[in-house]
C-alpha cells in the first residue's frame, strides 16, 4: 500500500498517524509541504529510520527543488522519484490512502 | 491502468491543484487513462472561467480545460460543491434562474455518483487536497 503526505510534520502530524497506521512493506512519498519530514537533523529522523526496515520511503524531487532542496539536503534511506515515479507507485500499489 | 483523480482544494491557495495536474500529465505520458477527475468541496473553483490570473502566472482553469481537450478528459464538478460556491454551467444557471453561468470549457457539472463510480470503474483514486 502506498501512503502519500503532503503536510509539513511542523504543522500537522500526518507523518506519526501515517506511521502508526502503515503496515510492513507499505510505501511512504512525501510530496508538498511534507519533504521538510526528509531533512536532515530534524526531530523526525529517528521516525524514518526507525521504520526503514519495514517501510520504503520516497519523496518527490520536483518537490524538493522548488524549496531549494536537494539530495544533500536529505537524511538517509529516501529515494527521489519524479511524477513518473510517483504515477509508478500509485500504479505498483493496489491501494493509496492520502494523509491530507 | 484507469486513474481516478479526486481534487478537493481550489487553486492558487494550495499545491493540490497543480500536483493533480502533473501527475495527471505524467500518467498519460505514461500510457494510462484518466477515467475522471472529480472536483469536490472548493476544487470546483478550478472550472472558473472567468479568473485572469496575471499573464506571468499559470492558469489554472484554462490548463484544465487545454489538458482535457488535448486528451478528451471528463472533468467534474460536484453539483452540491458548485451551487454552494457560485459555480454554474447553462442547466444550473436557468434551474436556478441565475443570470450567468461561468463554467469553463470541458468541465461539466454532476452529482456524487460520479465520483463512486470513478471508484468502482478506475483501477485507482489518488485524493489530492489541502
Amino acid at each position: 500500500m502506498l501512503h502519500t503526505i503532503n503536510k509539513s510534520p511542523f504543522e500537522k502530524d500526518s507523518l506519526s498517524t501515517c506511521l502508526r497506521y502503515a503496515d510492513k512493506g507499505a510505501s511512504v512519498l512525501f510530496i508538498e509541504d511534507a519533504v521538510y519530514a526528509c531533512t536532515k537533523g530534524t526531530q523526525f529522523e529517528k521516525a524514518i529510520h526507525d521504520n526503514h526496515g519495514d517501510i520504503k520511503f520516497y519523496v518527490l524531487g520536483p518537490d524538493l527543488e522548488a524549496r531549494g532542496l536537494d539530495n544533500s539536503n536529505l537524511t538517509t534511506n529516501i529515494e527521489i522519484v519524479d511524477y513518473k515515479g510517483f504515477v509508478k507507485l500509485v500504479a505498483d500499489n493496489e491501494k493509496t490512502q492520502n494523509w491530507l | 491502468m484507469k486513474f481516478g483523480v479526486l481534487i478537493n482544494e481550489g487553486p492558487y491557495q494550495h499545491q493540490a491543484s497543480d500536483s493533480a495536474y502533473k501527475f495527471i500529465e505524467a500518467a498519460i505520458e505514461e500510457g494510462h487513462e484518466i477515467y475522471r477527475v472529480f472536483f469536490y468541496h472548493d476544487g470546483v473553483n478550478n472550472g472558473t472561467r472567468l479568473a485572469t490570473p496575471p499573464q506571468d502566472d499559470r492558469h489554472i482553469p484554462n490548463r484544465w480545460s487545454e489538458l482535457a481537450e488535448k486528451h478528451d478528459l471528463d472533468l467534474v464538478l460536484c453539483v452540491a460543491a458548485a451551487q454552494r460556491r457560485g459555480m454554474v454551467d447553462e442547466g444550473e444557471m436557468e434551474r436556478n434562474k441565475k443570470d450567468a453561468n461561468n463554467i469553463a470549457d470541458k468541465f461539466r457539472i454532476s452529482g456524487l455518483g460520479q465520483l463512486i463510480e470513478a471508484g468502482i470503474q478506475a483501477d485507482r483514486m489518488i485524493t489530492f487536497g489541502d
